[in-house]
């Protein structure tokens, strides 16, 4: 059925029915487009200065790229590419996180140590939260109570009430944190630390820290081995873990916390998503300058898709 | 952004005087130094050297303690030019015992001999001699400036890699020049290297207006190497060699491709943003030393942040420990030695456009850990006030 449609969609020239994965690349100030059917390179869109982030809204009318360098979060057009308008983000936006309610997002500002709030709509900063220095990972719960911002330097996960816009919690995670994430159900919140080479998990109502994995990759010197992004499959059993310069994928297992398997990917893994059906994931390969399709089921790299320079973020446009 | 920044600090303040649980204090102790003038006037040591570095740090640990309840501050004094360095430490140890310590070493081991200075911590940010981290090391020292040894090494591994390995080696008059040719011979043996030619430089002509006559003539006789070596460490004459040697040899050392702590081309690993909290508080690039002096400041807020503690003999124990690592900007976990107190860190080998290398290169393996392969292991280390 999906080929079906796929084939139609590539019939009738009209990419909004192909699957695509969107990835930023940093140093060239583009977007690769990736037809996940064919997996090939079919577009590539400019943006803003040094993209990193990207997020789309809800029903995909409209992409949020962190355009760092630029100062902006551009709001872009999926369908001809065109920039709409930008959005107030505070300076130097790295990473980003839309709200349940498609309406806010949550920017960290990785130069100024701040949260910024910005609604789409109205394109206004609703609010600006003083974090830790280099906020980079952004995570908001399912039931949009609370986001996280993870500070780079200041090591720690800032849990931020999204209708008062107030921290009510600190928790001190290992070095250099990268990425956050609420398990499905929400019960759990995992922080990825890049030098400390662990994904701390915490329980979402205590805040009390529930487990610690370390990651240990045959014939690579564990200062390398550097978790990143990471996510969840549907079922929310098992997690995908970017390990940037040891150049491999963890496989872990959500439940046990125990890590199953390692995918030799490209050099310095980023960040990854899924296809829609989940049976492919996505990874962006920072150095490499490509992204590794992952076969979920089998756990094994099925290709390599050259992009452009340093890609960073990546988002599934079904 | 300044004003943000102002506002943050303001903002830390009301916090930190509200719920500061944990003072933190800490001195940075600087000797003045009577540099004796250099060929070329274009790259002035700055007037904050080090200090700057510092004072990033504080505002990184300000941040952090913000939301800890703990509340950093910094104290500093300079001693003048043949003034009283001891009577300045003692004043500043008797307000903490934390001390960053910014002078040559031999002023820093009178410090650290002192009995006000017995169960503090000092951390040198400015001394890179192998001997204080070798058989003149002192148990109350934290070194966060990378040896000679290590950039040396760092180096050493860089020409392995390119495979240059027949140097020729200029180094200068001064006392320094000579100790860090010292170092270059004895890591270049280490690396299976060998130095086939030496010249001592011995110019007292102005050399801004004649290098292209005289550089040519006084490398001829070197003979043929792969690779110069420079050993100036006051910056003097070394700039007016690449480009007029009698060969067309790449220059590496003090000069060309430098290894270093720290160097503006840094952009990895994060790097850019310290660079740019750099810039915007110092109003110029960041320096070795100025790295040196952030990685002080940001051990003792890393160990104070996981302690809860402003403890120097808390602070030490959890240093000295394998739960402590500091993110660097430099791509790998930093700790200190535990044989030596040497800030085990990537050395990044860079010319003033671009980076070129950063040791550990891949390849040099080390059985600990593949930072060790830079400096005095544990096994050829003379220090003995570490062990307990």
């Amino acid at each position: 059925m999906k080929k079906t449609l796929t084939l139609l969609g590539m019939l009738l020239a009209t990419p909004s029915y192909a699957e695509e994965i969107w990835v930023t690349n940093e140093k060239d100030d583009t977007i690769s487009v990736i037809d996940v059917a064919t997996l090939e390179v079919t577009r590539t869109i400019p943006t803003g200065e040094r993209p990193r982030g990207i997020t789309f809204s809800h029903d995909f009318s409209r992409v949020y790229i962190c355009a760092s360098d630029s100062d902006a979060v551009q709001v872009m057009d999926p369908e001809t590419g065109k920039i709409l308008n930008d959005l107030p983000s505070g300076e130097d936006p790295e990473q980003f996180v839309l709200h349940p309610d498609d309406r806010h997002l949550y920017i960290a500002n990785e130069d100024d140590a701040v949260t910024t709030v910005v609604d789409v709509e109205t394109r206004k900063v609703v609010a600006q939260i003083n974090v830790g220095i280099e906020p980079e990972g952004m995570a908001v719960s399912p039931d949009g109570s609370t986001v996280i911002a993870t500070s780079e330097t200041t090591n720690m996960a800032h849990w931020i009430n999204t209708e008062s816009h107030e921290i009510f919690a600190n928790t001190l995670v290992e070095s250099r944190p990268r990425h956050a994430e609420f398990t499905h159900d929400g019960a759990a919140l995992w922080v990825s630390s890049e030098i400390g080479g662990t994904i701390s998990v915490f329980d979402t109502e205590t805040q009390a820290e529930l487990a610690d994995m370390k990651f240990e990759v045959q014939g690579v010197h564990l200062d390398r081995v550097q978790p990143v992004g990471f996510e969840f499959t549907e079922d929310g059993k098992t997690a995908f873990v970017a390990l940037g310069p040891s150049n491999h994928v963890a496989v872990v297992n959500a439940e046990t916390y125990e890590v199953e398997d390692y995918i030799l990917v490209g050099r310095r893994v980023w960040h990854m998503a899924f296809s829609a059906d989940k049976s492919l994931l996505f990874t962006t390969n920072g150095v490499s300058g490509d992204v590794t399709v992952i076969d979920v089921a089998r756990r094994e790299a099925v290709k390599s898709i050259k992009v452009g320079r340093f890609p960073w973020g990546a988002a599934l446009r079904p | 952004m300044r004003l943000i920044a102002y506002t943050s600090v303001i903002f830390w303040l009301s916090v930190s005087s509200l719920q500061a649980e944990v003072s933190v204090k800490v001195g940075y102790l600087r000797q003045m130094l009577d540099r004796p003038p250099v060929l070329s006037n274009l790259d002035p040591v700055p007037d904050d050297l080090g200090l700057a570095g510092a004072q990033v740090g504080l505002a990184d640990n300000q941040t952090t303690g913000g939301f800890l309840g703990h509340e950093y501050t910094l104290s500093h004094t300079d001693v003048p030019v043949g003034g009283d360095v001891l009577a300045a430490a003692r004043d500043m140890l008797a307000v903490s015992s934390l001390l960053i310590v910014d002078a040559p070493a031999a002023a820093l081991l009178r410090i650290a001999d002192m009995p006000e200075a017995q169960g503090a911590i000092l951390l040198n940010v400015a001394a890179a001699d192998v001997a204080l981290r070798n058989a003149d090391c002192r148990a109350n020292v934290f070194h966060t400036l990378p040896s000679d040894a290590m950039r040396a090494d760092a180096l050493m591994q860089f020409l392995v890699k390119k495979k240059w390995v027949r140097l020729a080696m200029i180094s200068g008059a001064h006392d320094k020049d000579a100790a860090l040719a010292d170092v270059f011979r004895a890591s270049a043996e280490k690396y299976g290297l060998s130095i086939a030619a030496e010249k001592a430089w011995n110019f007292d002509t102005d050399m801004r207006r004649n290098a292209a006559q005289e550089v040519p003539v006084f490398t001829q006789d070197l003979g043929d190497h792969d690779v110069l070596l420079v050993a100036d460490t006051r910056d003097d004459y070394g700039r007016y060699i690449p480009y007029n040697t009698w060969l067309a040899r790449p220059v590496v050392g003090t000069e060309g491709v430098v290894p270093a702590a720290w160097s503006p081309v840094v952009e990895q690993w994060g790097a850019a943003q310290l660079q740019s909290r750099f810039t915007d508080g110092a109003g110029r690039t960041m320096r070795p030393q100025d790295y040196a002096a952030w990685a002080a400041i940001r051990t003792i807020g890393e160990a104070v942040t996981r302690t809860g503690s402003a403890a120097p003999d808390v602070l030490r124990a959890y240093i000295l420990s394998d739960e402590f690592e500091l993110a660097g900007f430099k791509g790998r976990s930093m700790s200190f030695r535990k044989w030596n107190g040497q800030l085990r860190q990537p050395i990044p080998l860079s010319t003033s456009r671009a980076l070129v290398a950063q040791a550990p290169l891949e390849g040099f393996l080390h059985q600990r850990n593949e930072l060790d392969s830079l400096g005095l292991d544990q096994p050829e280390s003379q220090c003995t006030a570490y062990e307990d």
